[in-house]
């Protein structure tokens, strides 16, 4: 399964980014093995409407899940209606620390 | 003439500008005042008198869900994000659409058509002789401006006089205010947030191609920085109204100063003499 961490930069060492739909880059994890993905956001610096445009980048690479500190109303409704699971991580640590918590299962669903 | 007040800076006195301009000019031929302040509009407050109103609406995409193949073009033709295509269903987000039909116009199903959706509405209004003002109201929770200020400055097409009093800023109400101006007035104050904001105006009506004036507002007499700036940039400084408790007192209760004290006629009278050379109208 794909799961998707909002990062600043494009490491799992980066750290994880509060913001959905203004994150520089999404980390895509595929958890079964851990390989990993980093795209840039294309949205990040955009005017407005970036939330459900930059939602659509995760259903076109078919995430499952992700790991954000914040995710907007709009966007929401984009990942809800498109059956995105949404975790919430707001601890500031690395893309890594966020997986690892994702992983045990720690992380409130929102 | 078709003449706009605007100010960068927040609360320096457009309104209050604008209301006295108009004011004086209705003593003597016909005026239209248009409040494109639709965010919080207060022009009215000076004129206060019953007013005739319209609504304002936009046009905004309605799919057809049983003629729609769920292609997704017209996802990629939003330039907003305003449409979302699913494998069996669209979102659509109105507060995020311009209602630019863009997603009519690619849509190879023809499953898009437009309906009319109220943003705002238009109130017209003679509170006084010779004066016709015009005020756009947003509707609370509607978040583009500028449908409404495109109506309210319609509404005053053909007038002869049009005095158009913008929102604050430099943002896309100010440069659809001023857009297709003969002229404006920049008001300022002399503080440093008055200045920093005034040189973005300034920049703003150039770009534009509207010829601008300043005025500077509640002057303490040391208004050395933005006389400095203004020569820099060969602004003419068109007038300067003084800090003064009556002005102010005048303003509070709602009164024209121009009305109360209407020695100030001549002053708003050869401000707008000096805006009509601006706008190269011979008066």
């Amino acid at each position: 399964m794909k799961v998707c961490i909002t990062a600043q930069g494009a490491t799992l060492e980066s750290p994880a980014e509060d913001r959905f739909g203004r994150a520089p880059y999404f980390i895509v994890v595929e958890s079964e093995n851990g390989s990993f993905e980093a795209i840039r956001n294309p949205y990040a610096d955009g005017g407005g409407g970036v939330g459900p445009k930059a939602a659509q980048v995760l259903i076109a690479n078919n995430v499952k899940a992700l790991v954000s500190g914040q995710v907007g109303g709009n966007a929401k409704e984009v990942l809800a209606a498109a059956g995105i699971a949404m975790y919430a991580y707001k601890a500031g640590g690395s893309v890594k620390d966020a997986l690892d918590q994702f992983t045990k299962n720690t992380l409130t669903r929102s | 003439m078709k003449l706009a007040i605007a100010s960068g800076k927040g609360g320096t006195g457009k309104s209050m500008v604008a209301a006295n301009i108009a004011f004086t000019l209705a003593l003597t031929e016909p005026v239209t005042l248009v409040d494109c302040d639709v965010e919080e509009p207060n022009l009215h407050l000076f004129f206060p008198a019953p007013v005739t109103t319209t609504e304002v609406t936009v046009p905004i995409p309605v799919v057809d869900e049983a003629a729609c193949d769920h292609c997704g073009k017209c996802e990629e033709a939003c330039q907003y994000g305003a449409l979302t295509v699913l494998q069996s269903r669209i979102l659509f987000f109105p507060e995020l659409c311009h209602s630019c039909g863009g997603c009519m116009l690619v849509c190879p199903k023809r499953a898009i058509h437009e309906e009319p959706k109220r943003v705002g509405a238009i109130s017209v209004s003679a509170p006084i002789p010779g004066l016709k003002l015009i005020s756009g109201m947003l509707d609370t929770g509607s978040p583009h401006a500028v449908p409404i200020i495109k109506a309210v400055k319609e509404r005053a097409d053909g007038d002869p006089l049009v005095i158009c009093d913008s929102a604050p800023g430099t943002s896309c109400p100010v440069v659809e205010t001023l857009d297709g101006c003969d002229a404006c007035i920049l008001v300022t104050e002399s503080t440093p947030f008055g200045l920093h904001d005034l040189r973005l105006a300034v920049d703003v009506a150039a770009r534009l191609g509207v010829p601008a004036g300043i005025v500077i507002n509640r002057s303490d007499g040391r208004d050395e920085d933005t006389i400095r700036f203004c020569i820099d940039h060969d602004l003419e400084i068109l007038m300067t109204i003084p800090f003064d408790r009556e002005i102010a007192a005048i303003q509070s209760r709602g009164d024209i100063l121009c009305r109360a004290r209407p020695e100030w006629q001549k002053e708003f009278y050869a401000l707008f003499v000096k805006c009509s050379t601006l706008a190269g109208v011979e008066r």
